[in-house]
């Protein structure tokens, strides 16, 4: 399924080697083809086999993502399960994304970026005015999006399911002493994420509006996401 | 902080769960009684459930990924559930999560409520849960928590580390609550705690009214962020 990219981007701290692995998956065989627009959201299911792939089509630009268990949205991705599950902060190749039921969703079966954030967070109306001014409260949020799109969704879905998210292609490193900081991009044009889904998932994408800070290079831009049928 | 009178204290005894709305104006300070406990702490704006405790916006809005005096707990929505006002420890872990009923069986073996009555193996996620359900809330309203008394580093591939003897017998951490906050705790232990015995501690809570947060309250004045986060829960009440 996989094969390695040998010694790129080794520059960066905690991205190794190991971490960098490319897909064999063909673009023309994916069963799903879909350009997100910058700012723009997306609720999907993925069936439990298909594969699922995020591509960060022109460079550093923040993938805010939620999964559910398709069955029961109330079971739902745990950044702080995923982590301690792993004992390691940061997503990448060979993580399972774990639930608050303790549900392996998904497992990241390749990553050519090599480092993902689940610490950061979304930005929302009122986390902009606390963190930059509070005359930001007018600026379009990646929760504004998430909110509209489960509430278009539906099916019971509500403010009480926008849990705590991954932030694909972006990088939030901790420090020893316990600073959280927010560095430039690892990421570049093309750079992307696969996952393998392991049971029945509902995938929520806020494609981050974010213009108050570097998480988008200060300008958001479109990211594509492709979905390939069970291979075997 | 000058001390006023408590209005009452009570123990959690080990592996148990409590609930409490603290009133604004109010404190919860939480006592290490033997060293080495953890206490997992779940928040919530007590007029509107939906606005919850968020870790995120708790770290990114302060940089920080543990939490001692001077930082606060936010919302999702801008505001300030509680501020740290005293801590004798320094770190508190806010981002290695709860353990649940796999992993406390994996780590201690089985064990039930018939051999061992009340103490019997708990773990945080079903804590979490039954505390949850006594206010009508449930599996879509378990958010990230946050562990009194525990330490998680982090090293620079991420790698995350739990570490011991972070908090001794009679060290401290005080909760002034800035909205009315409904507060859940358990004292189960950390999910990384490396002791291969089901050993969870107890604590002391005591309540008590503290003055409201002054223009050089040391929360609203380490950093512009608090401050604005500060104005915005003040509003509220306005």
């Amino acid at each position: 399924m996989s094969s390695i990219i040998a010694g790129n981007k080794t520059e960066n701290e905690g991205t190794t080697d190991k971490n960098l692995v490319a897909s064999q998956l063909r673009r023309a065989e994916a069963i799903h083809r879909h350009v997100i627009p910058a700012g723009g959201s997306w609720i999907h299911e993925i069936k439990q086999g298909q594969y699922f792939r995020i591509v960060d089509l022109h460079g550093n630009q923040a993938v805010d993502t939620l999964f559910y268990n398709a069955l029961d949205y109330s079971d739902r991705y745990s950044a702080q399960d995923t982590i301690q599950h792993q004992r390691n902060i940061y997503l990448t190749t060979g993580t399972k994304l774990i639930s608050t039921m303790g549900t392996v969703l998904l497992t990241i079966v390749a990553d050519t970026c090599g480092r993902h954030d689940t610490l950061g967070g979304a930005c929302a109306n009122e986390s902009n005015m606390v963190r930059y001014a509070l005359d930001k409260r007018h600026m379009h949020a990646c929760r504004n999006s998430f909110l509209k799109a489960v509430t278009e969704w539906g099916r019971g879905m509500s403010k009480r399911d926008i849990a705590s998210n991954i932030n694909f292609f972006m990088n939030v490193p901790v420090t020893p002493e316990g600073k959280l900081t927010f560095e430039d991009g690892i990421s570049d044009p093309g750079k992307y994420v696969e996952m393998r889904a392991e049971i029945d998932v509902l995938a929520l994408i806020s494609n981050c509006p974010q213009l108050n800070n570097p998480c988008n290079a200060y300008n958001p831009t479109p990211m594509e996401v492709l979905i390939w049928d069970s291979k075997r | 902080m000058s001390a006023t009178p408590i209005f009452w204290e009570e123990t959690i005894q080990p592996g148990a769960t409590w609930s409490h709305v603290l009133k604004r104006g109010t404190s919860l300070r939480v006592v290490d009684l033997e060293g080495g406990a953890n206490v997992g702490g779940i928040f919530y704006n007590f007029e509107c459930l939906v606005e919850r405790y968020n870790m995120p916006d708790t770290l990114k809005a302060q940089h920080i990924a543990r939490l001692s005096t001077g930082f606060v707990l936010y919302s999702d929505m801008g505001r300030i559930l509680c501020s740290v006002i005293a801590d004798t420890v320094g770190w508190h872990d806010p981002i290695g999560g709860t353990s649940n009923a796999s992993l406390i069986e994996k780590k201690y073996g089985p064990s039930t409520y018939q051999e061992s009555r009340n103490a019997c193996h708990k773990n945080g996620r079903d804590s979490f849960l039954v505390e949850l359900g006594k206010w009508g809330l449930g599996p879509r309203d378990l958010v990230a928590n946050v562990n009194f008394f525990s330490r998680v580093v982090v090293d620079e591939i991420g790698g995350m580390s739990f570490v011991p003897g972070n908090s001794k017998a009679g060290d401290y951490v005080e909760l002034r609550a800035e909205m009315n906050v409904l507060v859940i705790l358990n004292t189960c232990q950390h999910p990384l705690d490396p002791n291969s015995k089901y050993q969870p501690k107890p604590v002391q809570v005591a309540i008590r009214r503290v003055p409201m947060p002054a223009a050089d309250d040391p929360c609203r004045v380490s950093r512009p962020e608090n401050e604005r986060g500060f104005t915005l829960t003040e509003r509220y009440f306005l």
